[in-house]
């Protein structure tokens, strides 16, 4: 990414200014935003290849009944690592690169709040990762337990597991400190005028979001310490010789767990309450309810935890009271939908690949939040859980949910980020073939869930076969599809037609006053809030 | 230009897919009915949530195609400038929530009836391990282990080159020995684990519930219809998760006593067999056989094991040192480990042929035996003298 130093320079007159660092110290030392922004998508962006490449394994194992491709155990492992990195490794940093990049921005704020601690939250993370993928070479072999890692049988793992304990406290230190660092911005850094209730919905969805990992993360870490000493140091939190329980562990990791899964879609409605408005050429419907539910959705996120658990021996009052707190969830969820519907509704709609994007998400992420409908009623539930319907489900949210809100994202905002609009007929068709794909992929593994497939197994009934011979096909031209989408960021980067500071006709909100590409500083005098300038 | 796109894009599709569907033959696509009164109930539950989501998503996603359709700035649509009505914003909160409730009275009223383990009739313990289940009728003293069919064992192996169409859809679903219980009677099942968690599903009863290492479970079933129902364990419990079936015959009373007669029978059979001397070579005839079943997942065909992550049985310093420190590796497990405590998966007669095995296959060639009525007494002086082993049998393998 290339930022014109020269003209930024002649632009502000005498001041002082400093660009980038010359060579690859700059992306080291770097305390810049933007910078730590990019790191942050990059590296999302390979992770996003290792996590799919592990996917495929999984998919490829499954092609057929019988055992053909790798070892259960290493099934297992790769199972277990395909959640983790793509969880921890792609949507989370993903979406900490997208607030980097937009939130000052978006602010009128000139760097995030505290520059230093960014760039420490970014550099812990690939190091953390070495550690983790690192397990898959030792001798005792990867994670092979789940990525919900439920005692006892996580506790069977070799010695490497001390190394996956750490890379996970790594890890959460990273993602409490970057939602820190977004909570320290958004309440210091807005620019003058500008009240909360006139945020942009990004900012807001990623403050709710900073607050749930703030929240939860230290749950989290305290949970895999138990592990940990339960593991090496002989206690006996989680067994029932000791006078554990380790169906405790699982309360405790799913108390982290539910916020996690409301983590990783929050800062996709936020991305996607920008983009409708912008090529539906209308503002936002209801900011005010997109607000409240948001945050309601955040609340509730906290009293479902144990509708994973059902099938686990609760007693009945707890499970009626998970029920229907878990039921409760869809009405915030359905407002939300409603408003983004209704925002489209009368506007003046065009179909740049953002707008697609956003459009897919709203329908796969509909899906998927009517298959989580569905798995709310408890006694329905006992048949789904552990199956591939509940694999479905969560796909369905997250991939054509998160993921296409990345992708949108990165469509909508890459022409401010490089200052070259993308090719817009690779985008579309990346688009298309990547939608196609990823139905085909996952819709079937509905009709193999409810008819009795359970999830996390190399090996299957032959009446499973047909449905799972497709959702292979599916995972394959959904993954190798995806580097169109590397050609097409490169392809931005290295040119294109000039983007305008404006980029999209339908634009609103500070990022959109400032040149393309962003220079490399920006908002060093703070902005006039002007009604539009202002998103809601 | 948009629509080029799009067009080849579907013929690229169909060339993809349409001739696997031509070929499907697809089987179930739906969660079965059951054959008791609680999984018809929960099947109406499901086809109703079902509906109302697709009723829901026919709306929202109708409203919104219409509008990609009609206004869109090519068609000369030009934006309206409302953003706000707090009124709908009330209705489509409310709404929801009242179909919410139509739905949530119906379903505790199921769940309710679920968790009523009251007036059953008879009781079944079944125990998880890796990777097998233990049925204990509480209350006809019967015990035994139940776990993937040999045949279907040797054809999972990898690279096994076995034709899989000739066990048609059971394909993993057959076992050694099946649960055996009577129709029209309510059965309490008492889940719990021997090492990890597992859960034990059969769809057709509408029976989930995990076995947890150390605490006990309730769960009932009242079948209607006999007939041979089929499931699997749904709960992440290692290597073979995939591999430990649960099938259940339901049949008549009558054949149902005749069933357990004959258990009894073979139980007393089975006793004396552990009081004589056995040879060598008989030993490790039967010991081949329990390794082939209990062994070979970890330690492998060839005895090796898999380096770092199971240990080899071949040359291994525990085999072939003291014999003591072989058996009781065997009997008690390994704590922290895959490798569980057979002494209480394994009769008298298999524990000492497997053990004799070891000490004589894999080029381990230390001669000696070890007598089945040597464990006989070994598991009897065991069960006296430790209290953690003796109620249910359950913590030992975690300790």
């Amino acid at each position: 990414m290339s930022y014109s130093d020269a003209g930024h320079d002649a632009h502000h007159g005498d001041h002082d200014h400093h660009g980038p660092a010359p060579g690859l110290m700059r992306w080291v030392t770097t305390t810049n935003h933007k910078d730590i922004g990019t790191l942050y998508l990059w590296f999302s962006l390979i992770m996003f290849f290792i996590g799919g490449g592990m996917a495929l394994i999984i998919r490829a194992e499954l092609w057929s009944p019988g055992i053909s491709v790798v070892d259960p155990m290493f099934f297992n492992s790769m199972t277990t690592m395909h959640a983790i990195v793509m969880i921890f490794g792609v949507v989370m940093p993903a979406f900490v690169g997208l607030a980097n990049w937009m939130i000052p921005m978006m602010l009128g704020a000139p760097d995030m709040a505290l520059p230093r601690l960014n760039n420490w939250s970014f550099w812990i993370m690939p190091f953390a990762f070495t550690i983790m993928l690192s397990t898959l070479f030792m001798d005792s072999g990867g994670p092979a337990g789940g990525w919900t890692m439920y005692p006892p049988l996580v506790l069977q793992m070799g010695d490497s597991f001390a190394f996956v304990i750490f890379a996970i406290h790594f890890l959460g230190i990273s993602s409490v400190m970057g939602s820190i660092n977004i909570v320290a911005t958004i309440f210091n850094m807005r620019a003058p005028g500008m009240t909360l209730m006139q945020m942009p919905m990004f900012v807001w969805t990623w403050l709710i979001t900073a607050f749930l990992l703030i929240a939860t993360i230290p749950v989290f870490a305290g949970a895999v310490t138990m592990l940990l000493t339960d593991r090496f140091f002989e206690t006996s939190f989680f067994s029932a010789a000791g006078g554990g329980d380790p169906v405790m562990y699982q309360h405790i990791f799913w108390f982290f767990g539910h916020p996690e899964v409301y983590i990783l879609i929050l800062p996709a409605f936020g991305i996607i309450s920008h983009i409708l408005p912008t090529f539906s050429r209308k503002q936002l419907f209801g900011y005010d309810s997109m607000v409240y539910a948001t945050a309601s959705i955040a609340f509730l996120s906290f009293i479902v935890w144990a509708h994973h658990m059902f099938t686990t021996g609760m007693p009945l009052a707890g499970e009626l009271f998970f029920m229907f707190s878990t039921m409760m969830i869809s009405v915030p969820t359905g407002v939300k939908v409603f408003n983004w519907v209704s925002t489209m509704w009368r506007g003046s709609m065009t179909f740049e690949t953002p707008m697609l994007f956003a459009i897919g998400f709203v329908i796969m992420f509909t899906i998927g939040g009517l298959s989580g409908l569905m798995l709310a009623i408890t006694p329905a539930d006992i048949q789904y859980h552990d199956t591939y319907f509940v694999v479905a489900h969560f796909h369905y949210v997250l991939v054509p949910g998160a993921i296409y809100s990345i992708m949108a994202a990165t469509y909508f905002w890459i022409p401010k980020w490089t200052g070259n609009m993308y090719d817009e007929k690779l985008g579309k068709l990346h688009f298309w073939i990547s939608t196609i794909f990823v139905n085909v992929l996952f819709f079937p593994m509905h009709f193999v869930g409810l008819a009795g497939m359970p999830r996390r197994i190399p090996d299957y009934s032959l009446q499973f076969a047909d449905w799972n011979m497709i959702a292979t096909i599916g995972a394959f031209g959904f993954g190798f599809s995806q580097l169109m989408f590397v050609y097409i960021i490169f392809k931005c980067i290295k040119g294109g037609e000039k983007a305008t500071g404006e980029v999209w006709e339908g634009a609103r909100g500070l990022e959109w006053t400032v040149d393309s590409p962003a220079p490399y500083h920006t908002f060093e005098e703070s902005p006039t809030i002007t009604p539009s300038t202002i998103t809601r | 230009m948009r629509f080029g796109i799009i067009r080849w894009v579907l013929i690229g599709l169909a060339a993809a897919v349409i001739p696997s569907v031509a070929m499907a033959d697809w089987g179930a696509l739906n969660m079965t009915e059951g054959v008791t009164e609680v999984s018809r109930q929960v099947y109406g539950l499901h086809m109703a949530i079902f509906y109302i989501c697709c009723i829901i998503g026919a709306l929202v996603f109708g409203v919104m195609f219409y509008s990609i359709f009609k206004h869109r700035k090519s068609q000369g649509a030009v934006a309206a400038d409302f953003h706000e009505s707090t009124t709908v914003e009330i209705v489509w909160t409310i709404v929801p929530l009242v179909i919410l409730i139509a739905m949530a009275i119906p379903a505790a009223r199921v769940l309710i009836k679920m968790e009523d383990f009251s007036d059953s009739e008879m009781s079944i313990k079944v125990t998880g391990y890796q990777w097998r289940w233990q049925y204990e009728y509480l209350d006809e003293d019967i015990s035994f282990y139940s776990q993937l069919h040999p045949e279907h064992n040797a054809a999972r192996q990898m690279d096994s080159g076995a034709d899989l169409s000739q066990f048609g859809e059971n394909y993993l679903l057959e076992v050694d020995k099946p649960l055996v219980v009577p129709v029209g009677k309510k059965i309490r099942f008492l889940h719990t684990a021997a090492d990890v968690i597992h859960s034990w599903w059969v769809p057709a009863l509408s029976v989930k519930k995990d076995a947890n290492p150390g605490f006990i479970n309730e769960n009932w079933a009242l079948i209607e219809e006999p007939g041979i129902y089929r499931g699997k364990c749904t709960e992440l419990c290692g290597r073979d998760h995939g591999f430990m079936p649960v099938v259940v015959h339901a049949v008549p009373q009558e054949e149902y006593d005749q069933w357990v007669v004959e258990q009894r029978e073979q139980m007393a059979a089975n006793a004396n067999k552990s009081d004589r001397q056995w040879s060598k070579e008989e030993l490790v005839a039967q010991g081949e056989k329990v390794y082939g079943a209990n062994c070979l997942g970890c330690h492998q065909v060839d005895g090796q094991g898999i380096p770092g992550m199971f240990p080899a049985i071949a040359g291994s310093n525990i085999v072939t040192g003291d014999v003591s420190t072989h058996v009781q590796t065997v009997l008690m497990g390994v704590a922290n480990t895959p490798m569980s405590a057979f002494g209480s998966k394994l009769n008298d007669v298999d524990l000492a042929a497997v053990i004799t095995y070891q000490r004589n296959a894999f080029g381990n060639d230390l001669g000696d035996t070890v007598q089945p009525y040597q464990m006989k007494s070994l598991r009897q002086g065991l069960m006296q003298s430790s209290a953690t082993i003796n109620q249910f049998d359950i913590t030992e393998g975690v300790n």
